[in-house]
């Protein structure tokens, strides 16, 4: 879960996502990229949250939302049901983020996850300079309070692609510097803040 | 006509009646059997609009009935059970909709039941009124949707046997329903929900007065009927709203009596409730609504919910509330999932209220405020337009 800021995210998303499709969003919070899907992209929209006030909020703009949780809730929903699941800045605040990305890429043609890189340049300095855990202006928690349980860096996520037959198609690294851009440089595992991937199954047996 | 002392209200209201299917043409219930003439009792409230596309049918729950919004004197002590959410500018908003609603068929409050003559007979029905399910109350309703010159309803709704209700419309007939909004509702009553219905007849047909359901024009089971509203009352409560309602608090006395009488408030509360119950409320009404609770399973014939789903058209919004024990949400997610299996454009929301089942009728705005964005959003994209005001 990342504060609201600059969305540059969502841009990318909108970007990978083609007009007219089937979109399902895990953890859509408050609709603000749902929203944008539907009206800028005329998706068909669902959206699972768990917060009761963020369904509300769903339900004001006009959305298609559920209550649950995604952790238990994926395994009801047929295979390839939508076009596009996306996992937006939540797969660090699910119980078994395995579970869920093989799930996603089972109920969804296509996946999207897009979450912070643990790497960063910046956290590591913070950690390594101050002893403390990290804490930035996208994921202000204490360690004690924080709904992010588990972190992974882009190296971590390319090698547990890798190991489960998920294919890489598309990867955008972004700063959040300026207001967001997107990262074109070399190591983005130290110089990107976010990374949003579009994933296929592959080839891998299933 | 808005309520003077009230803006929000409708105002005064009156019951109005339909009578249909007099014989030979009588209706044929779920059960087999036939049922006719029919008379339903109902009320509405704001305008049809020129195209008939704004109507919304409300469905009562077990002891409900047609008066759901406004007053029929200025001086009624109480306005109809779902006031806080019909009227101008309300979830239901009298002045975009027009709001619907009937007492069930088998009820007591100016709908065929129990106690209403059979012309075979000249005498009240008693326990020969046939069987009745909530489809048969749905099937009584769409004949006066037809008397209405209704095609479509923008919405169907209601809370615990009136989702029920709102369940059966948009299952059985899908074309003549925009949107199903079910409340605090399940497509089968658990076995402890039936447990309690059961509990609440046996009370009155032990009751020495109960006759055999012939007791029209004696004194009638009243305690049975009163002992059955107290059960029933203690399942749409929670632990939690009991002590917030009540805690261990002393009735009128700062000691124990050290006797039968009533000691603590939740002892008065549910002996007033049960006694209040007794003059607005037929025991065989009782008997016979309860028994269409518990035979209501959405999943048959085929014992497959996904299957008996799969022509839905309705655009759903279900709602629980999360310490509502008797229509627990894992029911209502059931729901969810079989509608969102089969494609249909379902939101669900599990309110986060302490009041138990009762939660539907005691709304504090949340469900309001959710039902109203859902409603201007279905209007919006169906092209409803408000009726013209005059």
């Amino acid at each position: 879960m990342m504060a609201e800021g600059a969305r540059i995210d969502h841009s990318v998303i909108l970007d990978f996502i083609p007009a007219g499709t089937k979109v399902l969003d895990l953890g859509c919070g408050d609709g603000s990229l749902l929203v944008k899907l539907v009206r800028q992209k005329g998706v068909t929209g669902r959206g699972i949250e768990i917060s009761e006030e963020g369904v509300r909020a769903c339900i004001a703009k006009g959305l298609t939302v559920m209550q649950g949780d995604i952790d238990k809730g994926l395994r009801d929903y047929p295979d390839n049901s939508f076009d596009y699941v996306v996992l937006n800045q939540t797969l660090q605040a699910v119980k078994k983020p395995d579970v869920v990305l093989s799930e996603i890429l089972r109920v969804g043609k296509k996946g999207i996850v897009g979450f912070p890189n643990f790497a960063y340049w910046k956290m590591r300095f913070y950690l390594f300079t101050y002893g403390r855990m990290p804490k930035t202006e996208f994921l202000p928690y204490e360690w004690y309070d924080t709904p992010n349980i588990h972190f992974c860096s882009i190296l971590d996520f390319r090698e547990y692609c890798a190991k489960n037959g998920v294919t890489i198609e598309k990867t955008v690294y972004l700063t959040a510097d300026r207001g967001g851009r997107v990262l074109r440089g070399v190591r983005p595992n130290m110089f990107a803040e976010n990374a949003v991937y579009l994933l296929s199954a592959g080839e891998k047996p299933r | 006509m808005p309520h003077r002392k009230d803006p929000g209200s409708v105002g005064l209201v009156q019951k109005q009646f339909y009578t249909f299917c007099e014989p030979p043409h009588e209706m044929e219930l779920t059960s087999g059997a036939k049922l006719g003439p029919i008379t339903l009792a109902y009320e509405t409230y704001g305008r049809l609009n020129s195209d008939r596309s704004n109507a919304i049918l409300i469905l009562h729950a077990l002891s409900g009935d047609s008066h759901a919004a406004g007053r029929y004197a200025e001086d009624d002590k109480h306005p109809g059970w779902w006031d806080n959410t019909i009227g101008p500018g309300k979830a239901f908003d009298t002045e975009k909709y027009f709001v619907i609603c009937s007492n069930v068929v088998g009820g007591c409050q100016g709908s065929t039941g129990p106690a209403s003559i059979n012309p075979a007979t000249g005498k009240e029905y008693g326990l020969s009124f046939p069987m009745i399910t909530v489809h048969d109350m749905v099937r009584a309703q769409v004949r006066l949707v037809d008397h209405l010159g209704i095609d479509r309803l923008l919405a169907v709704t209601g809370g615990s046997m009136g989702g029920m209700q709102a369940l059966r419309w948009a299952v059985s007939y899908p074309d003549r329903v925009i949107a199903s909004i079910p409340i605090a509702t399940t497509s089968k009553l658990s076995p402890q929900g039936i447990a309690f219905n059961e509990v609440g007849r046996v009370a009155i047909m032990a009751d020495p007065n109960f006759h055999g359901g012939d007791y029209y024009g004696r004194p009638a089971p009243r305690e049975g009927l009163a002992l059955a509203r107290m059960i029933g009352h203690i399942t749409y409560l929670s632990d939690d709203s009991m002590h917030e309602k009540f805690g261990r608090k002393l009735r009128g006395k700062k000691a124990f009596g050290y006797n039968f009488n009533v000691d603590f408030e939740v002892e008065s509360y549910l002996r007033y409730k049960g006694d209040t119950f007794v003059h607005r409320f037929d025991a065989n009404s009782y008997l016979y609504i309860t028994k269409a609770i518990d035979y209501f399973d959405l999943s048959l014939p085929d014992g497959s919910l996904v299957k008996t789903v799969e022509h839905v058209k309705a655009k759903f919004l279900i709602i629980s509330f999360k310490s509502d024990w008797l229509y627990p949400p894992y029911q209502a997610r059931e729901i969810v999932k079989a509608l969102m299996v089969n494609g249909v454009d379902v939101t669900y929301c599990e309110i986060d209220s302490r009041y138990g089942h009762d939660a539907f009728l005691l709304d504090e705005g949340e469900m309001s405020k959710i039902i109203t964005n859902f409603l201007a959003n279905v209007a919006e994209r169906n092209g409803i337009r408000e009726a013209a005001s005059s």
